[in-house]
């Protein structure tokens, strides 16, 4: 760890500007992902500005029916909230099915959402990483793989994006609301706001530097029967080997995402419209054109099984 | 005291405290965190400095340059202490690769150097500012590979007994299979730490180690000092499991800081490296081939296991229990070593054994199959009561028959589907699974002082440690039940070199031959008290902190403050009887029937271990056992990056180990023994005998929930998600 600067925000947009002409500052909320990669120095930040104190951590109706999600609430007061309870359960079950109680006291809304990947090679600086050291190469494609992506990745990257909040709020169709360092506000659809690595896989959300996230909203409730099922190796305390996020309606339509499979939460237009037809249909749509390693090929039938179990829970 | 011929009644007999279920005495420090650990300690004089460690980040070859001069620079650096300024070390008789590495590489993340600064965050950061360039060389890293080039041959130091190859073609039942586990890392809670102080030429180490009297040693001889001259303080160890019987680089490097800066030291190995840095349990590839009649008798078992370690280094011995635990005429059993440039391998959790029956018992149930037979009934039938290579040999104690039968029955075993695949719960499928446990029982030698306050106090010092196991509470009620004292008279002093030199933590020999070393010292302070007091020794009954004898009793109290010194040591009892632990495993898994995810419903552990010192205690290394028994069979794996060498998933959130919610409804049974063989104390090893067999219990249920039988541990979903039924 570095030797860091550290200031206390009073509003966002002071936040925000406190970022802006400092390309090696971070905002700091939870502080569980950021803190681990600085202590090993993946992350070196020399200067760090503290958003807790923002008043961005209320759960509020929007006009239009839906939820908006501060920046800095909690994933446990989230996952508890009446509301989400009620009407996004889908997103409630995703978030008690990440990390342990402890970490979900402290891991915010935002701070999940640009948790970094949990690629053993880019944890290892002795290893060579494109994420971490672009241009280095990609220890992952030509080693042990298990974990990472079949599809989305590339020739420089196949990390997986590992939060299982993301893949819920991808089937709710969030929308990530940011304020800028001129004041300017913008809301960035969920579907849009990661980037697949390509050949730049250090830049992995679309946010400009000293953008802070402030909110994360949901449109009206959809109803439905709202699944999270996580598929890993032991029976808690584990990032997901795949994930499905599922919103299943009586007629048998629906919206259907995986986590666990790519750089991104995964979300194909066309898999939802299969829906009807059954797993198969649904996870060939959702999985059309991977590329996996011969350590994480499984990963394709997993979630074809796993896609069959959540579609036959969302009739029964 | 030399115990050679088999123990007659003594006052341990009495079992108003040996045998009782008495809590742990260094209980209430370790729930109330004020139980000093190596790297917490704050009672050590000086001003105290703080070291970080630098690594190789290559598996094999050599340091091209090293640039130490930004690290010189950061604030707060005291020292860099790296091969080329530490002077010349020698090397620990336990350790294969050297704990101070450059410029020679020997395996991924071996140390090259270690700073030291004012504070913590000061001796990472420079640390982190060391730049080297790295000259790669060529390594072996693939078991699989190696056990390919290898071949079948068989080799001369094979153990033969009949004729296997004669005995196995004319079996006409056979079975040939080969089954993997792979590398694992112990995980204990506690990084390995140290802090050193020099005093002068002479050095104390507060550590955290499990073999004080080998670790005091190798440290000496690797800086060249008269064993005399350290002193190394362990009292409380925050979990080994084999991952700290030895000198480790965070005590030498501690100790070389020390020397360099002339302050106190302390050094706690990282998390991430402790997986390359340190000692791991090598992989296994095994080869069991199993010859029977049809009436399910062996006639023929051969059991041969490849594994790796650095040149120099020891095979995993994964087929010593094959040795012993079935008859049949015609034997063979054989290690082969591949010279790998992976991390040095050596003893974790039941060294052998462990991973030998994750092998060997899914053999027995894959062949009690081909016979028809139920598994816990071919093993009965092939049981054996004298070590089937030397039928002179008896065991001094074997109830595996009834640990089996006892389990069966408690387990609801009959209910079993022999046909696997039948059970369905719902989108679960359920299924029974099974093993034997089988553990040897070490005799070692092992010596403790007793003394007496002179208040009706009883003080135990030995350099035995506590890993957690419970050494502290079954020393106390040893010396308690001796001298006739309450236990709460008893102080117990742990660790410390300066101390007896004891049994130590590691292969289920400490508890057995460490109570028995206080015994023999307070046979001895009973003779001294007897002779203060005026009894005569041998009739005299200590009792309620009096020694009493016809009507006359006098107060312990008045012998004043004696001191005894002795220790156990062993004849050849050993030799004239094989000594061993038995259990049976029962396990009820349910395996998810979509996604092949594998969860334990309930596990029945019975054991006939000897003695039971203390059943809480017991009962609490086996549940742990238990549990690790879990982590085999399910989950711990150290991937191995066979191109660049190195564990991959070297820290806790990629090497998963059983949480809470993988362990469910946990059962023990000690079967009612004592062996008059082992020790006065009529003790055995008990703690890894609670987790041989278990991995292939696990293993075997859920062969029996699903019918695809996974031969290559750990049995992780995508090993048999192919071949589950379609999901309806
Ligand atoms: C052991 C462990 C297990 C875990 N298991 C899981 C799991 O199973 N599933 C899962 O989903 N997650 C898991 N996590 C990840 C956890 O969810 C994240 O660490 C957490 O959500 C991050 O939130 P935070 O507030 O602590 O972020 P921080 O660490 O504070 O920040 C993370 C990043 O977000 C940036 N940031 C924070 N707030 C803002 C903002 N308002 N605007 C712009 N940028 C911002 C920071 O600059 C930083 O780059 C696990 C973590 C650990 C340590
Ligand atoms: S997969 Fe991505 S994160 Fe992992 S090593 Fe390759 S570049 Fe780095």
């Amino acid at each position: 760890m570095r030797a860091f600067t550290y200031e206390r925000a009073a509003t966002p947009q002071d936040a925000a500007a406190a970022l802006a002409g400092h390309p090696q500052a971070r905002f700091i909320a939870g502080g569980t992902n950021l803190l681990d990669l600085m202590k090993l120095q993946i992350e070196a930040p020399t200067h760090l500005v503290d958003v807790n104190h923002l008043g961005l951590d209320r759960i509020e109706p929007t006009p239009e029916g839906g939820l908006r999600i501060g920046a800095l609430v909690r994933n446990t007061d989230l996952a508890a909230d009446a509301r989400v309870r009620r009407d996004y359960a889908v997103l409630s079950r995703a978030l008690l099915a990440g990390a342990s109680g402890q970490l979900r006291n402290k891991a915010t809304t935002a701070g999940n959402l640009l948790q970094r990947t949990r690629c053993p090679y880019f944890y290892d600086t002795d290893q060579p990483c494109n994420k971490r050291q672009p241009g280095s190469g990609c220890g992952a494609l030509q080693g042990y793989s298990r974990q990472l992506a079949v599809i989305g990745g590339s020739e420089s990257c196949i990390a997986t994006h590992p939060s299982d909040m993301a893949v819920a709020m991808r089937a709710l169709d969030a929308v990530v609301e940011t304020i800028r360092a001129d004041g300017s506000a913008r809301a960035i659809p969920i579907a849009d706001f990661h980037l697949l690595p390509g050949d730049t896989p250090h830049l992995e959300t679309v946010l400009e530097q000293g953008e802070l996230i402030t909110a994360v909203t949901l449109p009206p409730p959809v109803g439905g029967r709202q699944v999270y099922r996580k598929v890993r190796d032991r029976a808690s305390y584990a990032f997901a080997l795949i994930s499905v996020a599922a919103v299943l309606q009586p007629d048998g339509t629906g919206r259907v995402a995986l986590g666990g499979v790519a750089p991104k939460p995964w979300r194909v237009a066309a898999a939802d419209a299969a829906l009807p037809q059954g797993a198969q249909a649904v996870a060939s749509a959702l999985l059309q054109g991977a590329a996996p390693r011969p350590d994480n090929a499984f990963k394709l039938l997993l979630a074809e099984r796993t896609l069959a179990a959540v579609l036959a829970e969302g009739r029964a | 005291m030399k115990f050679d011929t088999a123990a007659t009644t003594n006052p341990i007999d009495r079992l108003r405290i040996i045998g009782q279920p008495a809590d742990r005495i260094d209980g209430r420090l370790k729930t109330t965190g004020t139980a000093p650990y190596a790297y917490e300690r704050q009672d050590i004089p000086g001003d105290m400095a703080h070291a970080y460690v630098v690594v190789a980040g290559i598996a094999k070859g050599r340091i091209g340059a090293m640039t130490l001069e930004d690290a010189q620079a950061a604030p707060g650096v005291l020292a860099i202490v790296t091969a080329a300024n530490a002077g010349e070390l020698g090397q620990g008789k336990m350790n294969t690769a050297r704990l101070l590495g450059g410029p020679h590489v020997e395996h991924y993340h071996q140390a090259i150097a270690v700073v030291v600064a004012e504070s913590f965050e000061q001796a990472r950061e420079a640390a982190q500012a060391i730049r080297v360039t790295w000259l790669p060389e060529e390594g072996n890293y693939d078991l699989a590979a190696a056990r390919t080039a290898m071949g079948d041959a068989g080799q001369e130091d094979d153990t033969r007994v009949g004729d296997f190859e004669a005995g196995f073609a004319s079996a006409p039942v056979q079975l040939d299979a080969t089954y993997t586990t792979p590398d694992q890392t112990h995980a204990m809670m506690e990084p390995h730490a140290t802090i050193a102080a020099w005093d002068g030429g002479s050095l104390t180490v507060w550590c955290s180690n499990q073999m004080v009297a080998w670790t005091r040693g190798d440290l000496a001889l690797t800086l060249g000092l008269e064993k005399e001259k350290v002193r190394l303080v362990s009292p409380y160890v925050g979990g080994g499991f084999g991952g700290k019987l030895f000198l480790r680089a965070d005590t030498v490097l501690a100790a070389l800081a020390a020397r360099a800066t002339g302050r106190p030291v302390k050094l706690a190995l990282p998390r991430p490296l402790i997986a390359n840095n340190t000692t791991h349990r090598p992989a296994t590839i095994q080869r069991i081939r199993i010859g029977a009649g049809r009436d399910g008798r062996i006639a023929a078992i051969a059991h041969e296991s490849w594994s790796g370690n650095l040149k120099g280094g020891d095979p995993e011995t994964a087929v010593d229990q094959t040795k012993l635990l079935y008859a049949g005429a015609h034997r063979l059993t054989g290690l082969r070593l591949a010279e790998l440039d992976l991390p040095e391998g050596n003893s974790m959790r039941a060294p052998g054994e462990a991973p030998g029956m994750m092998a060997l018992e899914i053999a027995m149930d894959e062949m009690a199959e081909k016979l028809g037979m139920d598994p816990v009934e071919f093993r009965i039938l092939n049981d054996t009561q004298v070590d089937p290579a030397d039928p002179s040999r008896p065991f001094s104690q074997r109830q595996l028959v009834e640990c089996l039968r006892r389990g069966a029955e408690r387990f609801g075993w009959s209910r079993r589907q022999a046909r696997p695949g039948q059970v369905r719960e719902g989108s679960w499928l359920v299924g029974f699974g099974m093993a034997a446990g089988f553990r040897n029982n070490l005799q070692t030698k092992s010596a403790a002082r007793v003394r007496l306050d002179g208040d009706g106090g009883v003080i135990v010092e030995t350099d035995m440690t506590d890993i957690g196991t419970g050494s502290y509470t079954i020393l106390a009620q040893t010396a308690a039940e001796m001298m006739g004292v309450a236990l709460d008279r008893v102080a117990v002093r742990l660790g410390d070199s300066d101390f007896p030199a004891s049994a130590g933590s590691g292969g289920q020999w400490g508890a057995n031959n460490s109570t028995a070393g206080v015994y023999a010292a307070c046979v001895k302070l009973r003779e001294a008290v007897a002779q203060a007091l005026g009894f005569n020794a041998s009739d005299a009954v200590f009792e309620d902190g009096e020694v009493r004898l016809g009507n006359r009793a006098v107060p312990l109290a008045e012998a004043g403050a004696l001191s005894a010194e002795d220790r156990i040591e062993y004849g050849d009892l050993a030799k004239r009887y094989q000594q061993s632990t038995f259990a049976g495993h029962f396990v009820e898994v349910a395996v998810d029937a979509a996604t092949g995810e594998v969860r334990v419903r309930r596990m029945l552990a019975v054991c006939a271990a000897g003695r039971i010192l203390n059943p809480k205690t017991a009962r609490s290394q086996v549940i742990g056992a238990m549990t690790m028994g879990v982590g085999a069979a399910l989950m711990e794996e150290l991937a191995v990056d066979t191109s660049r060498g190195f564990f991959v998933n070297h820290d806790l959130a990629g090497y998963e180990v059983p949480v809470h919610a993988d362990i469910p409804h946990q059962e023990v049974i000690f079967l009612d023994e004592t062996d008059p063989l082992s020790s006065p104390m009529k003790a055995k090893g008990v703690g890894e005998l609670g987790l041989c067999g278990v991995g292939a219990a696990v293993a075997n249920a859920v062969y029996n929930a699903t019918g695809v039988r996974v031969r290559d541990y750990p049995v992780t979903l995508d090993k048999h998600l192919a071949r589950l039924p379609a999901v309806a």
